[in-house]
């Protein structure tokens, strides 16, 4: 017994080489198959979704890269890194990175090569064109780079080999060149799809020439501004390696006055940002910058009802009809029924209150129900409110699907808001989103805000610590929707005119998206979620900075939705607490793997914070 | 003391209780005045109130009726279909798969698209039997192995979380689905090809006018329903099933695959919507990528309104809220003066499901869950 278990760590302290890597060819060839046939699998659906062939006319690095080969290419890649990443298991013995991945990722790309291959062959040998539209000879031509069909299962089959190595090389490469790697891909990235905006902004500069240059006429960089690009992206990784953690250490570690002192400089530079920012804009940019904020208001809204209060409404978009329609008939003239024509200001106060009792009555019938059959209810909500303003009974007073037309510009005295000037709405939604992220932050630390996230966490507990669960529930719901109400309102006054069709349950369910991919229940991550979607993908009827993914933005939004859900619940920017009540298990895990005398370290620590605070709090003490 | 406290507790939340029972009254007045306008306006058309409301009223004939009675109950007997794979995946897991909808839009879908091969090859005139057999099975595959497939990716990583995280997970895949089915076959609606004549005809049965296809639907809704209770009531895969549902841990102390039994209650849900696809195609013979959604809703109301859960229930809950979806518009709205209410056959439904709720939450016939999904 003792011979056989001082054989292998004997050997293992010779020749470490040897037992981590025990053999070449040795691989998990179960993983292998199954990652590079669902890889194949993956392949050949975006191919026949048309993503490909509708992508293609985007060039990302001109007359070599096409945003319709990039949404293939970017499988094998990630593929092959997924193929080679392992879990690293207390206890357990992994053997290092090394050529074993490198072949792993290897015969992953083989195999996904196997979906362009058997498409290939299948659209020059069969004709399904009848039920897959995408069945098409541009398809092929796109496969085969428009050359014959060896060619291209060659070349297929090659560059999903190489991918798939590439991918899984980046568990081996030492971490600082992995970072600067991933850096200047995704930096690269960033700048060729960013095109529209950064030419818009450089020419509100006055730098058109180097726009001119880096760009080719017909839409992406060109190869000579590539290389450029990815030398300087080199350079800066280098030279900013660990500057930005310690940066942000730096400003956690803060306390007190200073740490004032950096918030205010901080929110001073943003705040200048935002207000000087859009003056260089062209109006698309506006245009764009404005639905941001629009879907920011909405979102802050739903991330209090969703992310602070645990209720998961899906008929949020009946809030966002009801300011909308309210402003409608309030100022518009074509008001079919009552039509005061007054002030958009005014309209504001009673758009406020009407959508805080329809809150109300929407909320206080689904308020107690279980939180899975709430979601449903209110989805029927939003789709009855919606029905309702396009029905025939109600067309009398709301118009019908023809709608409410001629929602008048705002006038505020000095300056007229409309939505033929982007740049004036864009400033007016800027201030509601400040309004609303300042109200959202200090209701977060509220006792209202408190009593919310106990009821998230566990309503029975909340209960029994004599939160009125209803009532508070209930103000999550009014809160929410004024929010979508405001948000309601300045849709209307910025398109003029009012449609039930923009009312879809679709709007819910992106602004849900939005929420869970920024991360539920914090502000921050809100307002990433909304840049990022809104503004690259775009909402449901306005088009991002990647108008090209118009017809796609649906399919990706559901698989973002999916796969937030699977890999990372807590959202890209999570809540500290959130993402611990999601993790309980492993949290709880962890705790009880780290053991008690872990817990000692804790107490010491903590005992030392409180003594730090006490001594801080005596140094401010003391000059007062 | 304990008397000042039970005072201000049932104070507390008394505002909000009487403002729900308002609705309620609200609710069923308006429905008791829609049923008696209606009474008035067949017995005595010329009565003050259907003169003041609804002047240029009609009436439903007999014949009318009954033709609602039967679109309704056949539509509804499709709700049920559907509804079973909900109820029957919240009896095991406790959660709502949103993306059941979309499993029944596939079933639909790969009905169209055999139905469209076998009729250009001639096959669909010739002998129709062998195809609607055919596309049947074709549908209950294909659905099957949607619903199983969607078990293991989606949800199965999910089994132990909140509630809510698994029904934001199948929120984003019937989404996915939904977008994937437009851009892999287009999104024009696609029709079924014309049935032959001796289905599509209307026959008498009992004085009552019924087109073939409706009473197809009825037959086979009601076949696979006598299907599915021997298969949860007399097999030994059904007894595993309730088992299950009943207590997930202590199945799987007394020897039952826990795994394998919730993928099979996928698959039958699953096989279940793939029928309720093909009656679809024959009964409305058209179909897009968007048709999953809102008969996935109703099916889910139908799946409360017969008690979450209870398959029987399920079944009973979608012909209740088939027939009311197409009798209520025009025998409570019409007579109160409300135009075009054949628009508000959805609104109709929703609202089903809130009186539902409101009324007798746990369904009609009692809801079937373990005790932790009850809370």
């Amino acid at each position: 017994m003792s011979a056989t278990m001082s054989a292998p760590s004997s050997t293992s302290s010779t020749s470490p080489a040897a037992s981590s890597a025990p053999a070449l060819f040795d691989l998990d060839w179960r993983r292998i198959g199954k990652w590079g046939g669902l890889c194949a699998f993956a392949i050949a659906l975006i191919s026949l979704i048309g993503m490909p062939v509708g992508l293609d006319r985007r060039t990302i690095i001109e007359g070599r890269l096409s945003l319709g080969y990039l949404a293939l290419i970017w499988l094998p890649l990630l593929f092959g890194y997924v193929v080679s990443k392992r879990v690293v298991l207390e206890g357990v013995d992994t053997p290092d990175p090394g050529a074993r991945d490198v072949l792993a990722g290897l015969c992953t790309g083989l195999l996904a090569g196997l979906g362009p291959l058997l498409l290939i062959l299948g659209i020059d040998n069969f004709n399904l064109r009848k039920p897959l539209v995408n069945w098409s000879p541009q398809l092929l031509e796109l496969l085969t780079f428009g050359r014959d069909i060896g060619y291209g299962i060659g070349a297929w089959l090659a560059i999903c080999a190489v991918l798939g190595m590439l991918g899984s090389t980046m568990h081996v490469l030492p971490k600082d060149v992995r970072r600067v790697v991933s850096i200047v891909t995704f930096g690269l990235l960033f700048i060729s799809v960013l095109e529209a905006a950064i030419d818009d902004l450089s020419e509100g500069f006055g730098l058109e020439g180097l726009t001119d240059a880096m760009y080719a006429k017909r839409g992406g960089l060109t190869v000579k501004y590539s290389i450029i690009l990815v030398v300087v992206l080199g350079v800066l990784a280098v030279v900013t390696k660990g500057r930005v953690k310690g940066a942000t250490n730096h400003y956690r570690g803060l306390k007190g006055a200073e740490r004032k002192r950096a918030s205010v400089l901080l929110f001073a530079g943003v705040a200048v940002l935002c207000i000087v920012l859009p003056m260089f804009l062209g109006k698309i940019m506006n245009e764009l910058l404005a639905n941001v904020g629009l879907f920011l208001l909405l979102a802050l809204g739903l991330n209090i009802v969703v992310g602070l209060a645990g209720i998961l409404d899906l008929g949020y978009v009946a809030f966002f009809a009801v300011g909308g329609y309210t402003t409608a008939v309030l100022t518009s003239a074509e008001s079919p029924f009552f039509a005061p024509e007054l002030h958009f200001g005014f309209a504001l106060i009673v758009v406020v209150l009407i959508a805080g009792l329809t809150g109300l009555v929407i909320g206080a019938p689904v308020i107690r129900m279980r939180g899975d059959y709430l979601a449903i209810v209110t989805l029927g909500f939003g789709e009855i409110i919606r029905l309702l303003f396009m029905s025939d009974w109600l067309k009398p007073y709301f118009g019908g699907a023809q709608g409410i037309t001629n929602v008048p510009h705002v006038d505020l005295g000095f300056a007229v808001v409309k939505g033929t000037d982007p740049r004036s709405v864009f400033y007016m939604i800027l201030v509601f989103c400040v309004l609303a992220i300042y109200v959202s932050w200090r209701l977060q630390g509220s006792r209202l805000g408190r009593a919310w996230m106990a009821i998230r966490e566990d309503e029975q507990v909340a209960e029994a610590m004599g939160i009125n669960t209803v009532n508070t529930k209930l103000m999550a719901f009014v809160v929410g929707a004024m929010m979508a109400a405001l948000s309601g309102a300045i849709l209307a006054a910025k398109v003029g005119s009012v449609f039930p069709n923009s009312f879809m349950i679709l709007v819910s369910i992106i602004i849900l998206v939005v929420v869970i991919v920024g991360g539920m229940g914090n502000i921050l991550g809100v307002m990433v979620g909304s840049f990022v979607l809104i503004g690259v993908l775009g909402g449901p009827r306005q088009p991002g900075l990647l108008q090209e993914f118009q017809s796609y933005k649906l399919l990706i939004y559901g698989a973002l939705l999916v796969f937030m859900m699977l890999q990372r619940p807590e959202g890209l920017v999570p809540s500290a607490r959130r993402s611990q009540e999601l993790h309980q298990e492993e949290f709880l895990q962890d705790v009880w793997l780290k053991g008690e005398d872990h817990e000692e370290e804790e107490a010491a620590e903590e005992a030392a914070a409180e003594e730090e605070a006490e001594a801080t709090a005596e140094g401010t003490g003391d000059p007062a | 003391m304990t008397a000042t406290i039970n005072r201000r507790s049932a104070r507390r939340v008394s505002k909000v209780d009487r403002f729900l029972t308002l609705i309620r009254v609200f609710l069923v007045g308006l429905i008791v005045v829609g049923i008696l306008a209606f009474l008035a306006q067949q017995f005595a058309p010329n009565n003050p109130f259907t003169r003041w409301r609804n002047p240029d009223a009609m009436g439903l004939s007999a014949d009318q009726f009954k033709g609602l009675l039967m679109s309704g109950l056949s539509q509804g007997a499709m709700y049920g279909l559907i509804a079973l794979g909900y109820s029957m995946v919240y009896g095991v897991l406790g959660f709502i798969n949103f993306a059941h909808g979309e499993v029944f839009m596939a079933g639909a879908m790969t009905g169209f698209i055999a139905s469209e091969k076998f009729n250009a090859s001639g096959l669909w005139e010739s002998n129709f039997l062998l195809c609607l057999v055919l596309i049947v099975l074709m549908a209950i595959g294909i659905s099957t192995l949607m619903a199983v497939l969607m078990e293991r990716v989606a949800y199965r990583p999910l089994r132990n979380s909140p509630r809510l995280i698994p029904l934001i997970t199948s929120i984003g895949v019937s989404f996915f689905i939904q977008n994937a089915v437009m851009g892999l076959f287009g999104p024009a609606t696609k029709s079924y090809p014309q049935l032959p004549e001796w289905l599509a005809k209307q026959r008498s049965i009992l004085t009552f006018e019924i087109a073939g296809t409706k009473i197809l639907v009825l037959v086979v809704a009601a076949v696979s329903m006598a299907g599915l209770w021997f298969l949860v009531e007399r097999t030994k895969t059904g007894k595993a099933m309730r088992a299950v549902a009943e207590d997930k841990e202590i199945a799987s102390l007394m020897g039952i695959n826990v795994n394998r039994i919730i993928v099979t209650t996928f698959a039958v849900g699953g096989a279940m919507a793939g029928v309720a696809g093909i009656l679809w195609g024959l009964l409305f013979r058209s179909v897009t990528h968007m048709t999953g959604f809102l008969p996935g809703i109703k099916a889910f109301t139908a799946a409360v309104v017969g008690g979450i859960g209870n398959l029987g229930g399920a079944m009973a809950g979608g012909i209740a809220l088939g027939s009311a979806e197409s009798i209520a518009p025009l025998v409570i709205l019409e007579p109160l003066g409300v135009p075009g209410v054949s628009q508000l056959k959805d609104a109709v439904a929703f609202t089903v499901l809130v009186l539902v709720l409101l009324f007798k939450p746990t369904g009609l016939f009692g809801e079937r869950l373990s005790s932790e999904d009850r809370a």
